[in-house]
């Protein structure tokens, strides 16, 4: 067990930068995701603490170690692949115990231990088995094997449940946290995923182009995004974009059209100033009463069975939005919704550089 | 439903494969048929009659000790190149796998040895192990080694070996290379984390994971060392010295074009036949097996 210190930690092929200056302490036996979207560097960054990569500048440590010019085989890591990498020429038993022969743990060692491993992951029956002749889900218990088996004091993942359908994703999802809570194991986690992020991770790191975006919890992600790009990638259906413009007195936003929504805090030090506003679906509401609100021309209505969701336009700017609203309804084209939200769950963004704007 | 497609019978289908057909039967059906019919027929000393003998050709092969120790001599030989240059190959593949800078200019360099027709390199190395003129010969004089290829017949057969063996190094090169980039990097990468070095991943992931290349190459290497080399071994030692490096192609000119014995010469060459096909039933039986990933 171990805790990963990142200082500074920048990857550049060449010219082209692709990760700038990372900072990151991870504390021993968390479990932390790095999420974003394709192409923003949480795999480079991944096998950068792997050692698969080179680190171009800045330093990394795993348990105190500065690790940045030491072999993978010598920081006492395993890593889980999305395609698994079992070796296709050796049965299930030599796949676990091929770490541990190099290290050259006695035999019996090495046959106690995958036992036990194979016993947690409930792969016993397979041990003989070659990888082609498992289905997707027992090669990922395989490749998490191998990887508990072999007892390292930090986990690497990327991306390991992409190639599963979605119900084995959520069943293996929940097995992954199992098991991480009950090994105590340091674990960084990457993926695409936001509803992976959101559920496995004790903090996530959100990567964009190579920048950090925010680090935090799943909830503070949630509530409190520091950036328009954090607000949109977290959450599902993602959140709603308006342009609008804060009023004179700071207590309102103005939206063009003339609609306007109040403010939960005095944004007076923004006066006059445009901002993108944003609201999760789920936080919009029908409301019948007098309070204060807007409309919502519907467009298309999507059922999900336990929600329903609801797009249309708003108020007379004509933006798109989306609204989930719970349970079935029965909603037509062309109806015309009373919304209102409570200002607290209203996000202010700059528009230009999409940071948050607080009062 | 498909439709049933039916043509007008015409000439034109026959008409494009008439020249694969006709090479096919003039140069491999007719004088394949031809070996078959003189391996049974004996030829007067003059070359006036012949007379019809089935199989006698054939059990008087059997039984004389030049040709088996020419059939001895042969499998030495073919397994010798095969393995000098497989391993050589593999060596060098298992190299180019690792450079990123500049690969594309080592890997065309490697291959250039291939389009090297078998008699220009049995030359080359000629030249360079000259007993009086060699580079070669001349180093290993002042190392204190005196070689001469023309006296001594295990010093021939070393030159004929690698001769034969440097020839092929490109083509298993490239092979061994293109199978070992078909391997997954993340295998690697996971056995490099497993704690595995560069040669342990070599022998423990690398060469099992590229043995249907191996199988492979194996075979198609005997086949070469086996038929294709005439060419150098007329180059390097006209099959001498003492018939030291006669290996089986060249007893079958060497008996038939020389020594005018068509009719033994013939079934040589039909026994040769049969190992070819039986060689290429090998390679299509199990070369298919694939280890898949």
């Amino acid at each position: 067990m171990a805790e990963i210190h990142l200082n500074k930690v920048s990857k550049s092929y060449g010219d082209v930068a692709v990760l700038h200056d990372i900072d990151w302490h991870i504390r021993d036996g968390e479990f932390v995701v790095i999420v974003g979207p394709s192409g923003c560097g949480k795999s480079t960054l991944l096998r950068m603490i792997a050692g698969l990569e080179k680190i171009t500048q800045g330093e990394a440590s795993i348990g105190n170690r500065v690790v940045n010019d030491l072999e993978p085989a010598e920081r006492d890591i395993a890593m889980v692949f999305q395609n698994y990498a079992l070796y296709p020429h050796m049965s299930v038993y030599n796949n676990m115990a091929y770490g541990l022969k190099i290290k050259g743990v006695p035999k019996d060692e090495i046959e106690r231990r995958v036992n036990r491993t194979a016993e947690i992951l409930e792969i016993g029956d397979y041990l003989k088995r070659s990888p082609r002749q498992l289905s997707g889900g027992q090669r990922q218990r395989v490749a998490m094997g191998r990887a508990i088996v072999r007892e390292p004091s930090v986990f690497l993942f990327d991306e390991p449940l992409s190639n599963l359908d979605a119900k084995l994703r959520v069943q293996m999802r929940l097995e992954i946290k199992k098991l991480q809570e009950r090994l105590g194991i340091t674990s960084v986690y990457v993926t695409h995923d936001q509803v992976e992020a959101m559920t496995l991770g004790h903090r996530l790191m959100v990567l964009n182009g190579g920048h950090v975006e925010q680090l935090g919890t799943p909830i503070e992600l949630y509530e409190r995004p520091a950036t328009a790009f954090v607000a949109g990638f977290i959450g599902s259906p993602s959140m709603n974009f308006l342009d609008a413009k804060i009023s004179e007195d700071g207590k309102e936003v103005e939206f063009p059209g003339g609609n306007t929504l109040s403010l939960a805090q005095d944004f007076s030090k923004h006066a006059n100033r445009p901002v993108n506003v944003g609201m999760r679906p789920e936080h919009l509401h029908v409301d019948d009463s007098n309070a204060e609100k807007t409309s919502h021309t519907v467009d298309v209505v999507e059922h999900l069975g336990a929600d329903t969701l609801v797009h249309g336009t708003f108020g007379n700017g004509g933006s798109d939005l989306t609204v989930r609203l719970s349970g079935i309804r029965t909603i037509g084209q062309g109806e015309v919704l009373p919304l209102s939200i409570d200002p607290k769950n209203m996000h202010l963004f700059d528009p230009d550089d999409g940071r948050r704007l607080e009062a | 439903m498909l439709k049933r497609v039916h043509f007008e019978p015409s000439f034109l289908p026959f008409l494009l494969v008439a020249p694969q057909i006709i090479i096919t039967v003039v140069f491999f059906i007719w004088p394949a048929s031809q070996a078959l019919y003189q391996s049974l027929l004996v030829e007067d000393a003059f070359g006036l009659s012949s007379e019809f003998v089935w199989f006698d050709n054939f059990i008087e092969l059997f039984g004389d000790e030049h040709y088996l120790g020419a059939f001895q001599r042969t499998i030495f030989f073919s397994f010798s190149v095969a393995f000098l240059s497989m391993a050589f190959a593999l060596t060098l593949a298992a190299m180019a796998d690792r450079v990123i800078k500049g690969a594309t200019t080592y890997r065309t360099f490697l291959i250039w040895p291939y389009a090297v027709a078998p008699v220009v390199s049995g030359a080359l190395w000629v030249f360079m192990f000259d007993p009086t003129l060699g580079i070669f010969t001349y180093t290993l004089g002042v190392l204190g080694y005196e070689w001469n290829h023309k006296l001594n017949g295990g010093e021939a057969m070393f030159l004929v070996i690698i001769a034969s063996a440097w020839k092929q190094v490109a083509y298993n090169f490239l092979f061994f290379l293109a199978a070992m980039q078909s391997i997954p990097k993340s295998l690697i990468e996971a056995a490099a984390i497993d704690g595995a070095g560069p040669t342990r991943r070599f022998f423990s992931i690398i060469f099992p994971l590229i043995s249907p290349t191996t199988f492979f190459l194996m075979v198609i290497n005997v086949v070469f060392a086996f038929f294709e080399t005439f060419g150098i071994v007329h180059a390097v030692t006209q099959g001498g010295p003492a018939k030291a490096t006669e290996i089986l192609v060249y007893k079958v000119f060497n008996d038939g074009f020389i020594g005018l014995d068509l009719g033994g010469s013939a079934a040589q060459s039909v026994i040769l036949m049969l190992i070819v096909i039986s060689l290429t039933v090998i390679q299509f039986r199990y070369v298919e097996k694939k280890v898949d990933y």
